[in-house]
């Protein structure tokens, strides 16, 4: 092996500690055996990890879900079945960052496994019918462009055309701004099919997952006949940093999490993982009975 | 109104090549001895011609510039200026009254109206207690229940967006901002009324299309909307507010890119230099493209007006399938 020299040496040096340092995030990985809780640190078990709903059993921290997970953990087995899954997104704008937005739909497309940031379906739970739309935080952290708003808007064509009950798990960052307008216009687009869904008497059920902001809080995640949200999810309209800049002041603890959310009446319930299959299942036959 | 040589001391940057013609303008003006009417009047069309030039080859910040000055006629101007018995309508009957949002009651040549809008200030004392025109979440339910209120007996409704966006602070988050928004976007989906939004100054994301889901959605020569304020945009991508020009001409927020993409339906002529160089103009031309598209929506059923609401914003994204 050829000599290195002290800088290259410190290159090398610096690439595997990031490797290190970012491995515990990345829990999809199968050979990745143990991960570090997020909020209380403590090692655990990736199986026991699963087998828990990925939420730490010392300190019930939800970790982020994918939605194929979401899908595992909720729906009937092998009762979901996915629509509009070949819709893509497109650089229309020729929109360029630090990376081309091209470029950025191809790699999020490796990353999540995905086409888009939101997965659609329709499914059961508990043996009940359901339209399901599940967001991806992985995908470009889950904003929302064309795609996503189409999507959803299908969906909720699908649960007034067939009378089914919608369930919209949210998880994203708000509106995709390498869409620019475009993606606002998604806020008006799913609130219109809301409407119609509305008048045809058809629920619809948000569950608010961490994290759940900007544009997506502001038109169809808190449009729902029911709120639940995950515990400890950040939800809101304004990011954080935004407030702090605006007001110059610290912001206060657990500001924008579930349970200030509950507190201010913008949520119907908290509720941890566990319960949720079973609360969907209350809820579902509520509406049915 | 402005004062006299206020043209001289609201130049925006880009137009500095100006500020020579209107220094000679000043000291003719001086001279008291001869008769310099000529002179003048020479140099104003010299202005004119230059004023002209430079407009025709506008960037987009400096449109976003011009959209944001501070003597760009606000909501009440033109409230003033094109209708007539106004009354304007206070408070969300829940917690209070925004002052970032106003509305009321008026007539447009003759025919009773609702109209609503984000309200900014032409000074520094006046932007603060509108707080900028970045309304809270009561401004939203107020602009609602009068939207409601137009709808149940069957007045058109006129909304003018002029906001940076809508107010990121703590009491707005307790206050359900994001809920205030999005039930909106719901019940604007369902009026029964003609509706026509006009994009004035700042178009600024949520906080423009919480009364902006009009029938028609019309936008003046040199006012923005979109998803995220340039410098916004530059500072989250970019990680850098000073790229703010080249977010701006990314994220195609003028008036020509929006109707190209069919995001509004017609762009309103603004005086040469912009709106506040006249208000009067300004207004004239609003009222006349107001007039023209209600004339048009008031030919059809509440049912085809909802379908037709319905249509435009179904039909909004780019993609592609297969």
């Amino acid at each position: 092996m050829a000599k290195l020299s002290i800088h290259e040496w410190f290159v090398r040096k610096k690439k595997e500690d990031n490797r290190n340092t970012q491995q515990p995030q990345r829990l999809d990985i199968p050979d990745n055996l143990w991960v570090k809780c997020h909020q209380c640190n403590q090692a655990i078990y990736v199986k026991d990890l699963d087998a828990n709903l990925k939420v730490c059993s010392k300190c019930d921290y939800h970790f982020r879900l994918s939605a194929r997970e979401r899908i595992r953990f909720t729906a009937d087995e092998g009762t979901f079945e996915e629509i509009n899954l070949n819709l893509k997104s497109t650089d229309f704008l020729e929109f360029s960052d630090s990376k081309p937005y091209s470029q950025r739909i191809e790699d999020a497309m490796i990353k999540s496994s995905l086409n888009e940031a939101v997965v659609t379906g329709k499914g059961k739970i508990n043996n009940l019918p359901v339209t399901m739309g599940i967001m991806d935080f992985s995908f470009m952290g889950g904003s929302m462009g064309s795609v996503v708003g189409e999507k959803i808007a299908r969906q909720i064509e699908l649960s007034i055309e067939s009378k089914i009950p919608a369930i919209i798990f949210t998880c994203s960052g708000g509106a995709r701004m390498q869409e620019g307008i475009m993606s606002l216009m998604q806020m008006a687009k799913t609130s219109a099919t809301l409407q119609r869904l509305r008048e045809q008497g058809v629920p619809f059920v948000v569950v608010l997952t961490d994290p759940t902001t900007g544009g997506t809080t502001a038109s169809f995640a808190m449009l729902g006949d029911v709120h639940i949200a995950e515990p400890g999810a950040l939800i809101g309209f304004a990011g954080a940093r935004v407030i702090e800049q605006n007001l110059r002041q610290k912001l206060p603890p657990g500001f924008q999490r579930s349970e200030f959310l509950l507190t201010h009446g913008m949520v119907d319930m908290v509720c941890h993982r566990k319960e949720l299959r079973n609360t969907l299942s209350k809820l579902l036959s509520f509406f049915a009975g | 109104m402005a004062e006299k040589n206020d043209n001289n001391k609201n130049l925006l940057e880009f137009e500095k090549p100006l500020i020579e013609l209107f220094k000679k303008i000043d000291e003719l003006k001086k001279v008291t001895d001869i008769d310099m009417t000529e002179e003048i009047k020479m140099l104003n069309k010299r202005i004119e011609t230059l004023r002209r030039e430079i407009f025709s080859k506008i960037t987009p910040i400096q449109i976003v510039k011009v959209a944001r000055h501070i003597q760009r006629p606000t909501t009440l101007d033109y409230i003033s200026l094109m209708f007539t018995d106004f009354i304007e309508l206070h408070g969300d009957r829940n917690f209070s009254d925004d002052p970032a949002l106003v509305g009321g009651i008026a007539k447009l040549n003759g025919r009773s109206v609702m109209v609503i809008g984000h309200q900014k200030g032409h000074t520094t004392k006046e932007l603060l207690a509108r707080n900028f025109g970045m309304a809270n979440p009561e401004g939203y339910r107020k602009a609602l229940r009068l939207m409601l209120l137009a709808d149940r007996f069957n007045k058109p409704i006129i909304s003018l967006v002029d906001t940076p966006g809508a107010y990121a602070g703590i009491t707005a988050e307790e206050r359900g901002q994001a809920e205030a928004i999005a039930k909106n976007l719901r019940e604007m989906a369902a009026l029964n009324v003609p509706f026509i939004t006009v994009i004035t100054g700042e178009g600024g994301s949520g906080g423009a299309l919480g009364i902006g889901m009009g029938n028609k959605v019309l936008m003046l020569e040199f006012s923005v909307y979109s998803v995220i304020s340039p410098e916004g945009c530059a500072s989250i991508l970019f990680r850098d507010a000073t790229r703010a020009p080249e977010a701006a001409a990314n994220s195609k927020l003028t008036a020509n890119d929006l109707l190209e993409f069919g995001v509004i339906d017609e762009i309103i002529k603004e005086p040469v230099g912009g709106a506040h160089n006249d208000h009067d103009l300004a207004a004239k031309n609003i009222r006349a493209a107001i007039t023209k598209q209600l004339d048009e929506l008031l030919r059809l059923s509440p049912r085809e007006l909802i379908a037709n609401r319905y249509q435009k914003y179904r039909k909004m994204g780019i993609f592609t399938e297969g």
